[in-house]
């Protein structure tokens, strides 16, 4: 019973309770199932997005190109569709195309080295500039989408819309990935130690790259369902969204120096931005307020994992391995 | 943040020391000097307008603001730290200095707010990281978000305008013929940046630092004050730069400065500081300062839109660090 009160998911939880219950208390429409679905929808995104982001950290790396990858794909998806690409063929190719995008990522990491935030601060700018040379800046609107493109995010299937579906299935397979596929646990492991991972026969880079090629490809899907569901597509989509999803995963408790976090604490992170950013308007503050929140969210957020993490023994030197 | 364990480097002592200037000829500044006058040449003969004082002095602004940011930067990278956080604190400054303007504050007290916002900004950073302990690449990814966050609070979609005359100077006015007041005034960071890393103790400690962290705790050198102190820097030369930037534009919107802490980190990282910490030098720096705002001057006047400038802005920052990693071999 203490250690569920002690742990990371369960605090998480209880704050959230907590908040939406205070929401509630002053605007009862909030917690209204179909509200709630609402708000689990429009956070989808950021939960397959954070999923990705926490493999990439685990390893001890950072991906901030996670939602110039989305743009990316995404005006990819609607170019695709405007020359009369089948669907099925579109979501095939921006789920190659994101992975391609992770994977440069991930050798510049892997084979030459550099350290994965000069990496994808550099890839980040690279890959907005590329859709302003494939587009001339242009954008694509909505009515240059066809019908079935923009439908499917918004298809109800058992009452909820595809991309709420698509985040379930996604949280499901990872949940198990992550605790019961060797490929999961190497994550867990390069991040913890990453000399006892060698030890053990797992090649660090390559975990590495695995890692930032499936981000790219989560990325690569979120960039269909984001463009499909806002009907538009432009240089700028999502532009400082990757901070969201970086927030998102610190505040779900992933180590930002990495080996440590769970599917729950990142699903429940997103979750808990997602409710700020969609209880904002309900009770009337400016949505200009969002920005100083997640960055206030960030920060005590790590500030309470290191306090949690620091150990019960008496530390002599701080960061001696750092 | 880095990858793979590397093996252990055997250290070897070469039988015969390097002269000096065979030293230099092959360092990375050297290198900088070459592709900076290459850069130069192709310029000169790229446009008929290019060879201009008057022009190049106008190409001045391009780096002078970033390059203040980057001395201090260069600073806290060689001691194994990052500030993400440097284009917000800029944005929040220039956000004081509209608020101190519309609270009928006189000019020195306007420049006053927005160079105390910037150190109090980085005395923020410096206690979340120097004081509590907290890997500096995520504070600053949070307070990057929380700084602008604060601007966006306090002007929305607004923007401040209307500052008074004389704070253009420090944007747009000139101390001698083409020299303009920014142009001095980043000769005299530059200057001072380079005797504080090379000449003093300080300097000395910030090499320390960021090679060894636990050598140097052990050494009885001030870790966490010295920690705070490079936040404090990077706070102080971030709000100057963003009176210069304010006094430039002359209005202030919350969306000012966007992007500037990749174009300075790419300055640092172009100008040969190590991203690993322990390594690098102010006059890199500075040469990495003249090649990038002669390439941007460069590519402004071939009409090359600015997104695509920072595609090469971005091959740059990997370019620089992934040659020296592919060249040196497996």
């Amino acid at each position: 019973m203490t250690a569920l009160l002690k742990s990371r998911e369960a605090l998480l939880a209880l704050v959230i309770v907590v908040m939406t219950a205070g929401i509630a208390l002053r605007f009862p429409a909030f917690i209204a199932p179909a509200n709630l679905a609402n708000v689990f929808n429009d956070t989808a995104p950021l939960m397959i997005l954070a999923l990705g982001q926490m493999m990439v950290i685990l390893t001890k790396c950072i991906d901030l190109s996670v939602t110039a990858t989305l743009a990316l794909t995404g005006m990819a998806a609607a170019l695709l569709n405007g020359a009369g690409v089948p669907l099925p063929l579109i979501l095939l190719a921006v789920i190659a195309l994101g992975a391609a995008l992770g994977a440069i990522n991930g050798l510049l990491v892997w084979k030459v080295g550099i350290p994965s935030i000069v990496v994808t601060l550099g890839t980040m700018t690279i890959y907005r500039g590329v859709i302003f040379l494939m587009t001339d800046g242009k954008w694509v609107n909505a009515h240059e989408m066809t019908a079935g493109f923009k439908a499917l995010p918004r298809a109800v299937f058992l009452g909820l819309p595809v991309m709420s579906w698509i985040a379930i299935a996604l949280i499901a397979i990872f949940a198990v990935v992550m605790s019961r596929t060797a490929i999961g646990r190497a994550f867990y492991a390069v991040g913890g130690n990453p000399n006892a991972a060698v030890y053990i026969g797992i090649n660090v880079g390559r975990t590495q790259f695995i890692a930032f090629a499936l981000s790219g490809a989560l990325a690569g899907l979120t960039g269909y369902l984001w463009v499909a569901r806002y009907a538009v597509a432009y240089v700028d989509v999502a532009s400082g969204f990757e901070l969201n999803v970086v927030a998102a995963c610190v505040i779900g408790g992933i180590s930002i120096a990495g080996g440590i976090g769970s599917v729950t604490g990142v699903i429940l992170g997103a979750i808990f931005l997602g409710i700020i950013a969609n209880a904002l308007p309900v009770v009337g503050i400016s949505p200009f307020w969002q920005m100083a929140i997640s960055g206030s969210a960030i920060i005590l957020a790590v500030a309470f994992n290191a306090a949690q993490t620091r150990r019960p023994s008496r530390l002599i030197l701080k960061r001696a391995e750092a | 943040m880095t990858s793979t364990p590397a093996p252990e480097p055997t250290r070897q002592m070469p039988d015969r020391l390097q002269s000096r200037l065979i030293r230099a000829a092959r360092s990375w500044e050297a290198l900088l000097l070459v592709v900076f006058v290459l850069v130069f040449a192709a310029n000169a003969f790229a446009s008929p307008y290019f060879l201009n004082v008057w022009n190049l002095s106008d190409a001045t602004f391009n780096f002078t603001e970033k390059a203040m940011i980057a001395f201090a930067m260069a600073l806290l990278i060689i001691a194994g730290e990052i500030d993400l956080s440097v284009a917000s604190i800029v944005a929040l400054a220039s956000t004081a200095m509209g608020l101190a303007m519309t609270a009928g504050a006189d000019m020195p007290m306007i420049v006053a707010a927005g160079i105390a916002t910037g150190v109090v900004c980085g005395a923020v950073n410096g206690a979340l990281v120097a004081g509590m302990g907290l890997p500096s690449i995520v504070v600053t990814i949070g307070t990057m978000s929380l700084f602008r966050g604060l601007s966006y609070i306090i002007l929305g979609d607004q923007a401040f305008t209307g500052y008074p005359k004389s704070l253009a100077f420090f944007g747009q006015g000139y101390v001698y013929w083409v020299i303009s007041f920014e142009l001095a005034l980043f000769a005299v960071a530059a200057l001072a940046f380079y005797l504080l890393l090379h000449h003093t103790r300080f300097g000395r400690e910030v090499y320390v630092l960021g090679n060894n962290a636990t050598a140097a705790q052990f050494s009885g050198l001030r870790v966490g004050r010295l920690r705070f102190t490079l936040f404090l820097l990077t706070g102080l030369m971030s709000g100057i730069a963003g009176v210069c930037l304010t006094s430039r534009l002359g209005s202030t919107r919350p969306s000012i400065a966007s992007g500037m802490e990749l174009e300075v980190v790419t300055m640092v990282v172009l100008g040969g500081v190590s991203i690993l910490g322990g390594s690098g030098s102010i006059i890199g720096v500075v040469l990495a300062a003249f090649i990038m705002g002669c390439v941007t001057f460069g590519f402004g006047l071939l009409n090359v839109p600015g997104i695509v400038m920072s595609i090469f802005l971005g091959l740059l920052l990997i370019g620089t660090i992934a040659l020296p990693q592919l060249l040196k071999g497996k």
